[in-house]
């Protein structure tokens, strides 16, 4: 099959390479028909993830047909689904709790070492992520085997296209989790840093769990359009000062929740011995940070902070201060996305939340790697990448 | 006799976790909560020759009798480590303590206990002292080919555990040839 494959920094290309097929029970083979390019594989594309290995398949956010299935897979062949990135078992005591990125079983025993060591406990495996998050082949290809088949997978009914429902795979929950961490009560105003993919989902979110008013925080002018478009006031850091237009928004009292998606794309799991290097990249510098930072300063006398960015090792000058002082509450984590499929899929299929605003360009997998650098290079247009493996690369 | 107290106990942390390693003498432990019965990890666990199935490095297990098992286990480097095992204690559901006979590769003993623990389902914890084959330098050999014991059992436990909660045990691997090829 063809694939898109990592072989460095700035350097992934589409290849020939082995097909997939059942090995576990529970497993299935899903035909892609639609696969995008995350925030978080551009940590990838620049190097700054450790355990990739050469010719690692990429993606982790992709939907298809189902073309095979193995004996203890629900689903049915010619189904079509779309796949969380979060691979959990379904069965651990996690998963029990609904806390599937937290589940035991979805990383081979051997990958689980690393994630010890840096943060205490394994979590669940990842599609197209590193060796550190389990190692499997991702999305970015023409088919991919989905382990554990039977509690992932949503599937999709006839008619509905793949645009409106592909992001069910990561974003969309991300963000949706994101304002549940919030807490909402009625009234509130929630502040978010950032209007990426996560960001923009998480101020529909917000607002759909009742709250008042959303205030959006960013600097690409395109961004914070889309933002406005879905109700939410905007402030470009870039041309404001954050701190005080929120205060003098606010009455004075501060957002009654903030939500910090700026470093969001990122699902990426650093650890220590490589966070010299990311803290001198751009992808973990003051600015990041520098947003975490101002949320907690900004954010009301016992708020929530929901903190769907990732920050894989250390942080510097955390304001411990400020979150004990003031009594705020902290939330995070990675997205729990078999938990929120059917709800969302269903706010989706009855239009209370817009999926296909995002996507800027569409284009064949075989162009993939031209797709990673506009994505890369072209953030303030190039909002959201799809590639299609069926799609021809004459259109 | 298989020793799992301290002689003079000051906190409740398991004699395993002591910073005082003098001696040859290798003891290791881990811990795995395992979200099935007791009474069925146990039995899961009692019938040896299953094993393999997760445990790596073991190659086979031929079964005796009720108490003895031949053990063939993978070393460094293509080695081969057999040897003959007892149990020499057993309490039905709870755990089994073993005793490896003289003349084998490796002298070991251990125990395995299996703790009922509500709603979290079972605790099982593997606790065994061995001598090194080779000493230190087997230790350090066996170590870079991540072979060696602490990190070997840890694995086995979290492969047990998928193999009972999810019915398989997780691969990355694409395809069945790239699997073949991983199990080598």
């Amino acid at each position: 099959m063809r694939a898109l494959t990592w072989h460095g920094k700035h350097d992934v290309r589409v290849e020939t390479v082995d097909d997939p097929g059942i090995v576990n029970p529970r497993d299935a083979i899903i035909k892609v028909t639609s696969t995008a390019i995350c925030g978080s594989d551009l940590h990838l594309y620049d190097h700054y993830i450790p355990t990739m290995q050469a010719g690692d398949i990429l993606g982790h956010e992709f939907m298809g047909e189902v073309v095979e299935i193995g004996p203890k897979s629900t689903l049915k062949i010619g189904q079509r689904a779309v796949v969380p990135f979060t691979i959990a078992c379904g069965s651990c005591y996690h998963c029990g709790k609904a806390q599937f990125s937290a589940c035991d079983n979805g990383l081979p025993a051997d990958n689980q070492d690393i994630a010890r060591e840096a943060y205490g406990q394994p979590m669940s495996g990842l599609f197209g992520y590193s060796h550190m998050t389990g190692g499997y082949s991702g999305g970015q290809a023409e088919y991919v085997r989905v382990p554990f088949s039977d509690v992932g997978p949503i599937v999709i009914p006839e008619g509905i296209e793949d645009d409106k429902v592909l992001f069910l795979s990561d974003i969309l929950p991300t963000g949706w989790m994101a304002a549940e961490n919030c807490d909402i009560e009625p009234g509130d105003t929630v502040a978010v840093w950032g209007c990426g993919p996560v960001g923009l989902f998480a101020v529909q979110s917000a607002f759909l769990l009742g709250a008042e008013r959303v205030i959006a925080i960013d600097h690409f002018p395109k961004r914070l359009e889309l933002a406005r478009r879905f109700g939410a006031e905007t402030i470009n850091f870039e041309e404001s000062d954050t701190y005080e237009a929120l205060m003098l928004m606010t009455g004075g009292i501060g957002p009654d929740a903030v939500i910090d998606a700026v470093g969001l794309e990122a699902h990426g799991l650093f650890v220590d011995n490589v966070v010299d290097q990311i803290k001198a990249s751009t992808f973990l510098g003051t600015e990041r940070t520098h947003a975490i930072r101002q949320a907690i300063i900004a954010c009301r006398k016992g708020g929530r902070v929901s903190m769907p960015a990732v920050y894989g090792g250390f942080v510097d000058k955390f304001p411990l201060g400020a979150l004990m002082e003031k009594g705020l509450t902290l939330r995070t984590g990675q997205t729990h996305v078999q938990k929120y499929l059917p709800a969302l899929l269903a706010a989706v299929l009855e239009d209370k939340i817009d999926t296909t605003f995002l996507i800027s360009h569409r284009l064949p997998l075989e162009d993939a790697a031209e797709g990673y650098k506009l994505f890369h290079d072209q953030q303030n247009e190039a909002t959201k990448v799809v590639l299609k493996p069926g799609l021809s690369t004459a259109t | 006799m298989f020793q799992t107290e301290k002689s003079h106990p000051r906190d409740d942390a398991a004699v395993v976790t002591s910073k005082d390693t003098k001696g040859s003498r290798q003891l290791l432990a881990s811990s795995v909560t395992i979200n099935r019965p007791a009474s069925e990890v146990y039995a899961f666990f009692r019938d040896f020759a299953q094993l393999p199935q997760f445990m790596e490095n073991i190659e086979r297990i031929d079964v005796l009798d009720d108490k003895r098992s031949h053990w063939v286990v993978k070393g460094p480097a293509d080695s081969r480590y057999e040897w003959d095992s007892r149990i020499i204690d057993e309490i039905e559901g709870q755990s089994l303590t073993w005793q490896s006979e003289d003349g084998g590769d490796v002298t070991n003993s251990g125990r395995v206990a299996f703790a009922e623990a509500g709603a979290r389902g079972t605790v099982v914890t593997a606790t065994i002292a061995y001598e090194p084959p080779g000493g230190i330098l087997g230790k350090l050999v066996a170590k870079l080919f991540q072979r060696e014991p602490s990190i070997q059992t840890r694995r086995d436990l979290r492969r047990l555990k998928q193999l009972l909660e999810t019915g398989e045990i997780a691969t990355a691997a694409r395809n069945p040839a790239i699997f073949a090829e991983q199990e080598g």
